[in-house]
């Protein structure tokens, strides 16, 4: 798949705009699941996920073409989402948590076709609590427990995709374990 | 063991798939008379278990289509745009260049008259340029709006703008092994941007070259 991709970004360096619509449509799920999962929201993943991929049409020939293309484009992203949650007003902020829309507005956009038994509803409850217990990290920490339990990127891979040094990851994703673990104790 | 320092230290070298043999054993060991660390050990899994058990998000429909309309519009000479934004101190220098050297164009269209940049025992003929046999030209070769055909020697670089190198092997005599030799590059320059391109890196040869002296 890679290298399908590889092919496609050649063409797109070339002018030819029509081949990174298949780089988007291969990439369009995972990259506004992942800015759904930072910013909490669907009307921000969507915009920033947008954005992402627009950013990286835009910035082609910055992307090297001996690294792999998905650690850029999640780079984009990552940074798009930590902009945008850097910026947020805090009025903003505290009304999502008011409402507690967060994790609701995140289930109702599962892909799923049939209704839910009930103990289904019940671990729909706990796993919108996870959820929004994730959204609570201090971003830098929620990127990396994002990243690995979430997208499946090896440490190596986050390092990559944040520009950290491995041993910062590893702090930061111990420190991440403990917060959430702290939290979820008592569940 | 210590508990809050080595053990949990190690529970998450543990999950990070970075423990050795030596450490897993001593872990173990102490997971198996310390209730706490248990406890611990037992919430991080379950901790990771859950964080894990999220669903897949898909993308809102026609999300491709909004972003390829959202993309620049694509032009034909996009990619020298693209490629000027991808180098902003060559388009800086540029946007220099052809202030200071607003004549470039007007050359380039309207000069079409032949210039050698150094005329000792060449042979003109018409349109070409001729470096006869046995005469070496020492130095860098500069053709413009004609031809060159090298039957000699150029101790140096060939550029020729708007103009070909023509080929002087004589088929049939076997002197296909006595072609003109060029101890450096050879660069035609025929277009627009291949100009402009070719004075820029002139101009930074330069600026590098005085600059290393
Ligand atoms: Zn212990």
């Amino acid at each position: 798949m890679e290298f399908m991709i590889k092919e496609k970004i050649k063409q797109v360096k070339k002018g030819d705009q029509a081949a990174f619509e298949d780089v988007v449509a291969f990439y369009q799920n995972k990259i506004y699941q992942h800015c759904f999962r930072m910013l909490g929201n669907a009307h921000e993943a969507e915009d920033i996920a947008q954005e992402a991929f627009i950013r990286a049409y835009v910035n082609i020939h910055s992307y090297d073409d001996q690294r792999k293309f998905s650690t850029w484009l999640y780079r984009i992203a990552t940074n798009l989402t930590i902009d945008r949650i850097r910026k947020r007003k805090p009025d903003y902020y505290l009304d999502a948590e008011i409402k507690g829309a967060d994790g609701l507005d995140m289930y109702s956009q599962l892909e799923t076709d049939n209704p839910l038994p009930e103990e289904e509803v019940e671990s729909l409850e706990l796993k919108s609590y996870i959820h929004h217990e994730i959204s609570e990290l201090p971003p830098k920490y929620r990127t990396i427990i994002i990243l690995r339990y979430l997208e499946d990127f090896s440490l190596k891979e986050i390092s990559d995709i944040l520009d950290i040094p491995l041993g910062t990851v590893k702090t930061r994703i111990h420190r991440g374990r403990e917060a959430l673990r702290k939290k979820l104790r008592h569940v | 063991m210590n508990c809050k320092k080595e053990a949990v230290e190690l529970m998450h070298k543990y999950l990070d798939g970075d423990l050795t043999k030596v450490e897993e054993s001593s872990l173990v060991q102490h997971l198996e008379t310390c209730e706490d660390c248990q406890k611990h050990f037992h919430e991080l899994k379950r901790t990771i278990t859950w964080i894990q058990s999220t669903e897949q998000i898909v993308a809102p429909p026609n999300f491709t289509q909004s972003v390829m309309d959202k993309l620049p519009k694509e032009k034909k000479r996009i990619s020298y745009m693209r490629w000027f934004k991808a180098h902003p101190v060559i388009t800086a220098a540029a946007i220099f260049f052809i202030f200071m050297f607003s004549g470039v164009f007007s050359a380039y269209t309207h000069d079409s008259q032949l210039i050698v940049s150094k005329q000792e025992d060449l042979i003109i003929k018409g349109d070409t340029v001729i470096v006869p046999e046995g005469v070496t030209v020492e130095g860098d070769l500069v053709v413009k709006n004609g031809n060159l055909r090298i039957d000699g020697t150029v101790d140096g670089n060939v550029t020729l703008i708007h103009g070909k190198l023509l080929d002087n092997s004589i088929e049939g005599e076997g002197l296909m092994a006595s072609v003109g030799e060029v101890n450096g590059k050879i660069e035609q320059v025929d277009q627009v941007f291949e100009w402009m391109w070719y004075h820029l890196r002139n101009m930074f040869e330069s600026i590098f070259s005085l600059g290393t002296v």
